[in-house]
């Protein structure tokens, strides 16, 4: 089939809702592509780790002294760690709890945010005064100081970590969603539904919230890279699960770093994994952002 | 025009009813001709303006109405007219409390909106309807044009069959029944200003604003939805308001005709008496500017240019609002005294000082102002 046939062969689609539109976009966006790839492959291992890994994460499976840590061979792709335990297994099941960690707490820092915005942007006046100050005090401490704050509050564990990961999002939801929704609530379309009589609940949830959404979605899916990569560094300085077989990422570059002279790759395949893994999420976002985007809509 | 709503097949009878309310209850099938319909009084609408992020402070206010008196009466098509940025906008969604007021009072048929709770204004929107100046900006960009038109029905409870209703509307207003499926995006601007249209109509009502209802669309359609909406008005027995910042769109549709400037209105007139005789500067200078056909008129006549820059809403010139600008300014009164908008003859209202003297041609233009080689730089952006 050459060319010219394939370009005949997909006709330019009508129809449909914006929907489609922002997806025939984000098809033909190669760093989209590429982004959810990354996204795909890391859902995948995460997922399949228990399958893939071709060695148990927290058991010793071979000889290592400090001074002498086996790198990577043809039975252990990525080596052994300061345990003896399998480097690349250990990577595969770190996914997996990367994965999950990033999704809850952006769940909770998602639900927390939408909750705050809805009541902010639906009713406004002391309300809104009342949310938006909190979400200044919660936004004027840095992030991941913030993160650690909360985590140490609450005391080790890996619940602690997604809390206070979840608790850090909260205020860039909430104030994502409402800035959104008082700004439709000024559109045209919501005073067209005032005006043929739509009652207020109705237009705050049926228009002013589903045209709202667009930029928490994207925010959603830059937050889990961020989630990652803030777990990660919550690990990194020791705030993460009491208990010290589980892969981590953040926990493995930790361990590693007394043995960085005689075994530094040990650093590089957690270091490596977190950064493909938050790239894939965040190209993803940010070309979904660009699909998205009004300005392209015709 | 004026035999009112004769029951259109589907009509919505009165169902829960704008009865709950205070005052006379606004019928559809009794109308007397000419009685008022809308009335408003010492409308105003100023938006504060903040600064700061913590403790905001109102450093100032957008007067972008600014005391507005007019009345509309029933069956009438009364044209607003001014230059963009005026308050022609806020004035319409000001008197239908889609945007709320400062001050002032709107009494349609008899019911003071101003003193209705939220439930029974809601009720009263039957009555009173909007076409909004972006017909895209005005539809739900996620809503089909099915769902846009069964809103207001399943708002007011609507009895009957709402999918033929929506139907009969679309068929109403030109087009095909296919298009209930469809979604904004899909359509031309005059195919949203004409969803825009059936969803006014929807209900039934007395009163449509129609804001600029053809400023955003091509020429070519522009025709085509003034008369629609005029043979609207002759079906169904509206009352409109149509806003235009072209004097050339309102001219053959309207009765009345209102003048504003800078959040007021400066003269009002019926719309033939406003033609053959302008009686405030700013009318006079907005006149001038419109090509004359008849190429012996256009070379005699003089043209009345305005100087210096329209004035912010923000600050609005104290005395006549208009005498920064005005070619006709005297050097008494114009700019300490605020002109009234009073009745200088029967049916011709002007807020002017010396309307009379310039009527007679006592007070000439200055005359920087009639150059007739000057370009129009500086002329309004009327056309
Ligand atoms: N919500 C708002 N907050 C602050 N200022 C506003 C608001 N809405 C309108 N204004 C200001 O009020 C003034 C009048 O606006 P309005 O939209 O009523 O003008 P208009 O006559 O309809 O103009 P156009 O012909 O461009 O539609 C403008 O200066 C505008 O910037
Ligand atoms: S009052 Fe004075 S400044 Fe105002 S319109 Fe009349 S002549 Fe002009
Ligand atoms: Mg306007």
């Amino acid at each position: 089939m050459s060319l010219a046939q394939v370009e005949t062969v997909a006709p330019e689609e009508t129809g449909g809702g914006l929907g489609r539109d922002a997806w025939r976009r984000l098809r033909r966006n190669p760093v989209a592509i590429v982004g959810a790839i990354l996204v795909i492959m890391f859902v995948a291992l995460a997922l399949l780790a228990p399958w893939l890994a071709p060695y148990p994460p927290d058991k010793p499976v071979g000889q290592v002294t400090p001074t002498s840590i086996p790198g990577p061979s043809a039975e252990h792709w990525f080596g052994l760690d300061d345990l003896g335990r399998d480097e690349f297994s250990r990577v595969l099941w770190g996914a997996r709890w990367s994965l999950v960690i990033g999704v809850v707490s952006l769940l909770l820092g998602l639900v927390g945010g939408m909750v705050l915005g809805l009541l902010a942007g639906a009713f406004g006046g002391w309300v809104d005064g009342v949310v938006m100050r909190l979400v200044d005090i919660m936004l004027s401490v840095p992030g991941l100081l913030f993160a650690i704050g909360i985590a140490a509050m609450l005391g080790s564990g890996l619940d602690a970590v997604m809390i206070a990961i979840a608790v850090v999002n909260v205020p860039i939801f909430a104030r994502l969603l409402r800035g959104q929704m008082l700004a439709q609530r000024q559109s045209d379309y919501v005073l067209a539904a005032k005006a043929v009589g739509v009652r207020r609940r109705r237009i705050v949830l049926g228009h002013v919230l589903p045209n709202s959404l667009t930029p928490v979605i994207v925010q959603g899916t830059l937050t889990l890279a961020v989630a990652i990569v803030d777990a990660a560094g919550l690990a990194f300085l020791g705030l993460s699960s009491n208990d010290p077989s589980i892969p981590e990422w953040g926990r493995m570059l930790a361990d590693t770093q007394r043995y960085l002279s005689s075994a530094p790759l040990l650093a590089v395949f957690p270091g490596l994994a977190i950064i493909i893994a938050a790239l894939g999420f965040t190209l993803l976002g940010e070309s979904l952002r660009e699909a998205l985007d009004p300005k392209y809509r015709r | 025009m004026t035999s009112n709503g004769t029951a259109e097949p589907g009509e919505p009878a009165p169902p829960d009813g704008a009865a709950g309310s205070a005052g006379p209850a606004p019928s559809n099938g009794a109308a007397v001709p000419g009685e008022p319909l809308l009335s408003v009084r010492g409308l105003k609408v100023h938006f504060p303006i903040r600064k700061g992020t913590l403790l905001q402070r109102v450093v100032g206010h957008v007067r972008a109405v600014d005391g507005v008196d007019l009345e509309v009466r029933r069956g009438m098509t009364y044209g607003l007219v001014g230059e963009s940025g005026c308050g022609k906008s806020t004035l319409g969604k000001a008197v239908l409390r889609l945007v709320e007021p400062t001050a002032g009072t709107v009494v349609f048929d008899g019911v003071n909106l101003a003193l209705q709770g939220p439930e029974p204004m809601r009720r009263l929107r039957r009555n009173m309807q909007m076409v909004f100046q972006d017909p895209l900006a005005s539809l739900d960009p996620r809503q089909s044009v099915e769902s846009a038109l069964t809103e207001p029905l399943r708002a007011h409870g609507f009895p009957g069959d709402r999918s033929k209703r929506v139907r009969e509307l679309l068929d109403i207003v030109g087009l095909p029944a296919g298009a209930a499926g469809r979604y904004p995006h899909e359509f031309s601007g005059g195919q949203r200003q004409r969803v825009g249209i059936a969803r006014a109509i929807a209900l039934n009502p007395d009163l449509i604003i129609a804001d600029e209802p053809v400023s955003a669309l091509d020429v070519s359609i522009q025709a085509q939805i003034v008369n629609l909406l005029e043979d609207l008005q002759e079906q169904l027995g509206l009352t409109y308001v149509v806003v235009a910042h072209d004097l050339a769109v309102v001219r053959h549709v309207s009765d009345v005709i209102g003048v504003m400037y800078l959040g007021a209105l400066v003269e009002e007139a019926p719309s033939d008496e406003l033609y053959a005789e302008p009686l405030h500067p700013y009318t006079i200078a907005l006149m001038s500017a419109i090509p004359i056909p008849d190429p012996e008129v256009e070379e005699r006549r003089r043209r009345i240019l305005l100087t210096g820059d329209l004035p912010s809403p923000v600050d609005v010139p104290p005395g006549c609002r208009f005498h920064t600008r005005c070619p006709f300014r005297q050097p008494t009164r114009c700019a300490e005294e605020s002109p009234d908008l009073r009745e200088m003859r029967p049916g011709r209202k002007v807020a002017c000082h010396w309307a009379e003297e310039i009527a007679t041609g006592t007070i000439r233009a200055a005359a920087s102002a009639q150059d007739p080689t000057a370009t129009e730089v500086g002329a309004p952006a009327v056309q």
